[in-house]
């Protein structure tokens, strides 16, 4: 399940733009952010200019096992530059490692909105 | 007969009841004893012997780069997330697979093959004229116990008479023990923990089809609880073992019950007709 909504691009710019991902507990930018990445219920992918956003639904969310990398794949395939969630594990960390993919902290318990608005004041923790 | 002793809850005595179950039945018939707590085995212990001792191994997949296009088929089949297709590259993490040889068929490259990853130890050895134990034991850091209790258990197939003691607890390795058995006990004790454990071994028991006995330890004499439960649910009392001091300081030595007592052997000759039955096998 996959909304797309572009506030003021058009799809073909956006696809040329960075995307930050944020774990999110819902499918809106208004949603809080989840603190778990493999097991969080949506990946909000936002461009952090416009804020033109597209939910993708975790099909993982309640899976046995392998979550994170499994996750992580996903949106790889997104073709993300930056991800913000809580904690990540060894496995899916390991995968945004070897893409290239930065990763940042966000403890404050805010929504997607907030995380994102940090990570352009640049006051996000980046996970080592 | 292929008998598997479990119990959901640990310490309530599996080892001790498949030691001396084996141990009485060996003076009569040939028994493979299986010990398929492949974490902690600890069933060698009564009975020292040496062993011949072999790898187990598991095949896991090596991706060939250079005939890798990265289209990514292998990382959507599996199913626990092992490998990751970036790229430019392919990660694999070996904690996560099981082993299943899906990504190998579904390349449609042929750029993976599969090498054998040791994963623990199989030792066989026949401490008793009529008794071979064969013992699993993990590497430590390999996460999977149940290709090990697989291996030791194929190891005793055929064999006339195969007791499997169990992992305690109710997931992977104690389904992976059960699973083919003919009939299992249940190892329980008087005790609301013993209790409520049992209840969860009952119900993985039952969701497997293997029919399930029960086996009182250090009961207190009344077990009420435990009997209620049992009459409710159906399920047959094989034998009680007291609490008493005498078997517990011959336990804690490491010895046998069986052979310090040799009057009960009945109990556990009794037990094993009792299996016999539970299992529908011709006496």
């Amino acid at each position: 399940m996959v909304y797309m909504i572009y506030a003021r691009m058009s799809k073909k710019e956006v696809e040329h733009i960075m995307k930050v991902c944020i774990t999110a507990q819902g499918a809106t930018p208004d949603a809080k952010v989840e603190e778990r990445f493999g097991r969080a219920p949506y990946f909000i992918l936002m461009d952090s200019e416009t804020e033109a956003f597209e939910a993708v639904a975790n099909p993982f969310a309640d899976g046995a096992g392998g979550v994170g990398p499994k996750a992580a794949q996903l949106i790889l395939n997104h073709q993300v530059a930056v991800l913000i969630s809580g904690l990540l594990g060894g496995n899916a960390r390991a995968v945004f490692d070897a893409a290239g993919v930065s990763m940042y902290t966000y403890h404050s318990g805010g929504r997607v909105r907030d995380a994102l608005k940090e990570f352009r004041n640049n006051t996000l923790e980046r996970m080592k | 007969m292929k008998l598997a002793v479990a119990s959901g809850k640990g310490g309530t005595g599996k080892s001790m009841v498949a030691a001396n179950l084996a141990y009485t039945l060996s003076q009569t018939e040939q028994v493979t004893l299986v010990d398929c707590d492949v974490e902690e085995p600890n069933l060698h212990l009564f009975f020292p012997a040496p062993a011949t001792k072999n790898d187990v191994t598991v095949p896991v997949p090596v991706v060939d780069a250079a005939a890798c296009d990265r289209c990514g088929k292998c990382g959507e089949f599996c199913q626990y997330g092992a490998i990751t297709v970036l790229p430019n590259r392919v990660l694999f993490f070996p904690e996560l697979c099981h082993s299943c040889g899906g990504c190998t068929l579904v390349c449609p490259k042929r750029a993976i093959h599969e090498e054998l990853q040791r994963i623990g130890t199989l030792s066989v050895s026949a401490p008793l004229p009529g008794l071979t134990l064969i013992s699993g034991l993990l590497d430590t850091g390999s996460p999977h116990a149940v290709p090990i209790i697989e291996a030791v258990k194929e190891r005793a197939d055929g064999d006339p008479l195969v007791i499997c003691d169990s992992a305690p607890g109710t997931s992977c390795p104690v389904v992976a023990t059960l699973d083919g058995c003919d009939a299992c006990i249940l190892v329980t004790e008087s005790t609301p923990f013993g209790l409520h454990d049992l209840q969860l071994a009952v119900d993985v028991a039952a969701r497997l089809g293997v029919p399930a006995g029960i086996v009182i330890n250090r009961s207190d004499g009344k077990d009420e609880a435990t009997l209620r439960f049992c009459i409710d649910h159906d399920l047959e009392i094989l034998t009680t073992i007291p609490f008493s001091r005498e078997i517990a300081a011959i336990q804690s030595r490491g010895d046998l019950l069986c052979w310090v007592r040799p009057e009960w052997q009945k109990d556990f000759s009794a037990l094993a007709a009792k299996c016999r039955s539970l299992a529908g096998v011709e006496q």
